[in-house]
């Protein structure tokens, strides 16, 4: 029931009074009120607008979450108002549905925007009025489809997919010649060849002047043998192309369906039943036109040029449109061709001697040609000439915008995909940064823990208040958090390094940083300038000692890495001298090396899901953080590595 | 052309009702009950007037399965005090504020308005004139032939409440169903045996057969 229709309820009940002295029987009782209060203002208060109605225009919806006892959870008891901290553009639009009963979707607002602030209030999309439903619906499949593209797109580009069968990589490697430099010299080979056939073809027809005493030859037969040989050599590379492609098929029916297996059938055909067929005149003009096939193979140039494929696909999805083209151009063309047929009869010596016959001059005139062989003798023929030749013009400027437009569409799309695809390798470049930069907050706030437990005891206030001043509650917290779970699993997080894989063993190596690499890793992170989102990535170790949950009884010192700033570069490495000297580690040199090794390689994109074990928080750099915050977002550091279990804390007195 | 012509004349139609004190001297609602009811009204109809044709649609929308648009006609007639076509506010608070404070002779008044289609007084069963002349003076008292129509006052309304309850119960029951239900109540209600039933006879046995508080009118429930 429409939510107006309700404020009539009150009167339909009234009027219902017609029925009472005609009933028969007894009137069932009327349903108690509950709690029938006066109808009261209610006041909204969506992101500091504020939003008043009654209350029962709300209640109208008793399923959604303002029309039922949900909103309660967002009173506010000191204003005395429902507060919802959402988008109050949209809300606007949620409450004028409450309002008029039409739930409208405002062109301006993003799809996706709009469908989770209707999940919030839980409000069905299919209400939405007929006004607006069409919008909704296309952009939502819109939006679905460019996501769907972006999976596959991604999925596609997955990183080193180790499983992949020879089979497997032959497909890639022909259907992505960029996935390998084989791929892409086949693909260019190909391409080559197919060019080298069709311009034989062609040449081989040319005359190639004459051999002195005969007439003059095309170059076909005048240079059979090497053209033949050319002929030879295509088709012989087009075989075996068409035969590793047909291996490597993942699902060989659909290949051999396929359009472009056919062509490809097709090219190389004419050859070998040219080979079998020896000169027998009775099928030799039927080998000749075999040879027109071969021309087909300029069709196996779509599979280089993407242009064409969008081409073929427009033709494909615009058939209703040509064939409407085709249908209606062939009733005209009969309509005209009988009646210049029957024009025309009575003209002597006249060419239009049939109503087929008509058929040429019909076609000719309608699509503007004119070739002028077969002209209009009298007068009556005059005219329906000039009215075929006006209607020709109208029938076939009629479906080909259609036509245009369809290809347009489909070729916007195309680029769009391109598009995206570029912009997605920058995005994905960027958040990768972003997220290891990210990694290193943990471990640095570890160090900053440890350090202030070792200034503590020197009584320097001033590092202390460094230290303790940047990181945010959130942000303690998360690292709070993270440092449960290291002692939970007793491994402990390294700074991204997808190759570094879980090690068991008890060394831990610090690593001496290169100061070089490092100011290089400053300069590029305070280019990019990134807010914090921060995911940190589990490697190594086990065998921490350290109590958790209290960074105060911290035992152990953990010296991790990175992004430690210049200025205190030397005197971390000091500390860590020291470090290592109380430290009983046989082999860090060797390890050591070997981090380094991982680490010159760089930033290394953090993308294995696997590695990442805690969702991204975005949390802004605190500005107060001194210079510490510039370069704390940095890109791939080399792995910095957990002291071992040291029970001593060493005193510093370097710093 | 000319239902769009009236289309846009109905738009431009708009009207404004009397004051609020003006209204509040005619009904018996109060002040905000007046406030609300309006609000209401002017949500559905934003142009002040209802006509008939708005009114049956709104008043199908609460009897889905049945055909209500015979009923609504009828309460049309009676809500429509001045006979104008159109309902405006005033005919609505004043109509509603008979049927939820009126007393009960004011109530009953008012059913006997709408059961009196033809609105001369008297409610009929059915009177059909035609050249069967056995039934011409059958239904009116005071022999005058009535208009060459058809007089059908308690079958339609009967007929018409039927409907509102769907084809499905008329085929249970019956197409004579209404007309046994008419009988009845013409048997309750015709005291003198006349064919016709007066005020004071609905009057009478309306007030001496059950309290007329129940139901989905009483009073204070609707608003």
């Amino acid at each position: 029931m429409a939510a107006g229709v309700a404020a009539w309820l009150p009167f339909a009940r009234a009027a219902a009074i017609g029925w009472m002295p005609v009933a028969n029987c007894p009137m069932p009782l009327a349903p108690a009120e509950k709690n029938k209060r006066q109808d009261e203002l209610i006041i909204l208060n969506v992101s500091g607008r504020r939003f008043q109605t009654w209350r029962t225009t709300l209640e109208r919806y008793p399923d959604t979450l303002l029309g039922s006892t949900e909103k309660e959870f967002f009173f506010n008891e000191d204003t005395k108002e429902y507060f919802f901290d959402r988008d109050p553009e949209v809300f606007r639009c949620i409450l004028n549905f409450y309002r008029t009963g039409k739930l409208h979707y405002p062109r301006y607002e993003c799809i996706s925007a709009y469908d989770e602030e209707l999940a919030f209030y839980g409000i069905l999309p299919e209400i939405i009025g007929d006004c607006c439903y069409e919008e909704y619906k296309d952009r939502k499949r819109e939006n679905a489809e460019r996501l769907m593209d972006d999976n596959d797109s991604e999925n596609n580009q997955e990183g080193s997919m180790p499983s992949l069968s020879f089979r497997q990589t032959m497909w890639r490697a022909f259907e992505n010649p960029h996935t390998s430099t084989l791929a892409l010299v086949f693909y260019y080979v190909t391409g080559f060849f197919i060019a080298v056939s069709v311009i034989t073809n062609v040449v081989e027809t040319v005359p190639c002047g004459t051999v002195p005493g005969s007439k003059e030859l095309p170059c076909g037969e005048r240079y059979a043998v090497a053209f033949f040989c050319l002929d030879t050599a295509c088709v012989m590379i087009f075989t075996v192309e068409y035969l590793l492609r047909l291996f490597a098929a993942p699902s060989r029916y659909r290949f051999i369906r396929s359009v472009m297996s056919i062509i490809d059938v097709v090219a190389i055909m004419p050859y070998y039943i040219g080979l079998v067929m020896t000169n027998n005149e009775d099928v030799s003009g039927a080998f000749v036109t075999l040879r027109v096939f071969r021309v087909f193979r300029i069709f196996k140039f779509s599979r280089h040029s993407q242009g064409l494929r969008i081409l073929g696909y427009t033709l494909k999805s615009c058939a209703s449109e040509l064939g409407f083209l085709l249908f209606s151009l062939t009733m005209a063309i009969i309509i005209f061709a009988t009646v210049m047929f029957y024009a025309e009869k009575g003209s002597s010596a006249s060419k239009f001697t049939s109503i087929p016959a008509s058929f040429w001059y019909t076609i000719v005139t309608m699509t503007t040609l004119g070739y002028g062989d077969m002209v209009p003798k009298t007068i009556a023929g005059k005219i329906f000439g000039s009215i075929c030749s006006l209607s020709g013009v109208l029938v076939i400027a009629l479906p080909v915008p259609v036509i245009v437009s369809n290809f347009s569409r489909i070729y916007h799309q195309n680029q769009r995909a391109d598009k995206r695809r570029a912009q997605k390798k920058a995005r994905l470049a960027r958040i990768r940064v972003a997220k290891t930069g990210s990694s290193n907050a943990y471990l640095h706030s570890k160090r900053n823990g440890l350090l202030n437990e070792a200034l503590e005891l020197t009584g320097s206030t001033e590092e202390e208040q460094h230290m303790t001043k940047g990181t945010s509650l959130i942000e303690s917290q998360h690292h709070h958090l993270l440092h449960c779970l290291e002692k939970t699993t007793g491994l402990s997080y390294l700074v991204d390094d997808p190759l570094l894989s879980v090690r068991t063993s008890t060394i831990k190596n610090h690593e001496f940083i290169d100061e070089q690499l490092f100011e290089q890793n400053c300069m590029e992170s305070s280019m990019q300038n990134y807010p914090s989102s921060r995911s940190p990535s589990l490697s190594s170790h086990a065998g921490l000692s350290t109590s958790c949950c209290s960074r105060r009884h911290k035992k152990s010192s953990h010296l991790p890495n990175s992004s430690v700033p210049a200025t205190r570069l030397r005197s971390m490495q000091e500390l860590s001298t020291i470090h290592i000297q109380c430290s009983e580690q046989p082999s860090l040199t060797t390890s050591r090396s070997s981090l380094n090794m991982k680490s010159d390689d760089g930033l290394r994109p953090n993308c294995k899901a696997a590695q990442i074990t805690t969702a991204i928080i975005s949390i802004p750099t605190p500005p107060a953080l001194t210079p510490e915050g510039e370069s704390r977002p940095g890109p791939g550091s080399p792995g910095p590595a957990a002291l071992p279990s040291s029970a001593n804390i060493v005193k510093v007195s370097a710093l | 052309a000319d239902s769009y012509d009236d289309d846009v004349e109905l738009l431009t139609i708009r009207h404004q009702p009397e004051g609020l004190e003006q209204l509040l001297a005619r009904t018996k609602f109060t002040k905000t009950e007046l406030q609300s009811l309006y609000r209401g009204f002017k949500n559905e109809c934003p142009s002040g007037l209802v006509d008939e044709e708005t009114f049956t649609l709104i008043y199908s929308q609460f009897f889905p399965q049945g055909d209500a648009s015979s009923y609504a006609h009828f309460l049309f007639d009676a809500f429509d005090a001045d006979h104008n076509g159109a309902l405006c506010f005033q005919d609505f608070a004043v109509g509603l504020s008979v049927l939820l404070r009126g007393t009960e002779q004011q109530k009953l008044k008012w059913t006997f308005d709408l059961y009196d289609v033809n609105k001369d007084g008297y409610v009929t069963k059915e009177v059909t004139v035609g050249n069967t002349g056995g039934l011409v003076g059958w239904g009116h008292p005071h022999g005058h032939l009535p208009a060459p129509c058809v007089l059908q006052d308690m079958l339609e309304i009967m007929k018409s409440i039927y409907a509102m309850m769907g084809r499905s119960t008329e085929t249970a029951l019956g197409a004579s169903a209404p007309a046994q239900h008419v009988e009845l109540f013409f048997q309750k209600m015709d005291r003198n045996g006349d064919g016709v039933v007066t005020f004071e006879e609905f009057l009478a046995t309306c007030q001496e057969v059950r309290g007329f508080g129940q139901g989905p009118s009483s009073s204070s429930s609707c608003l």
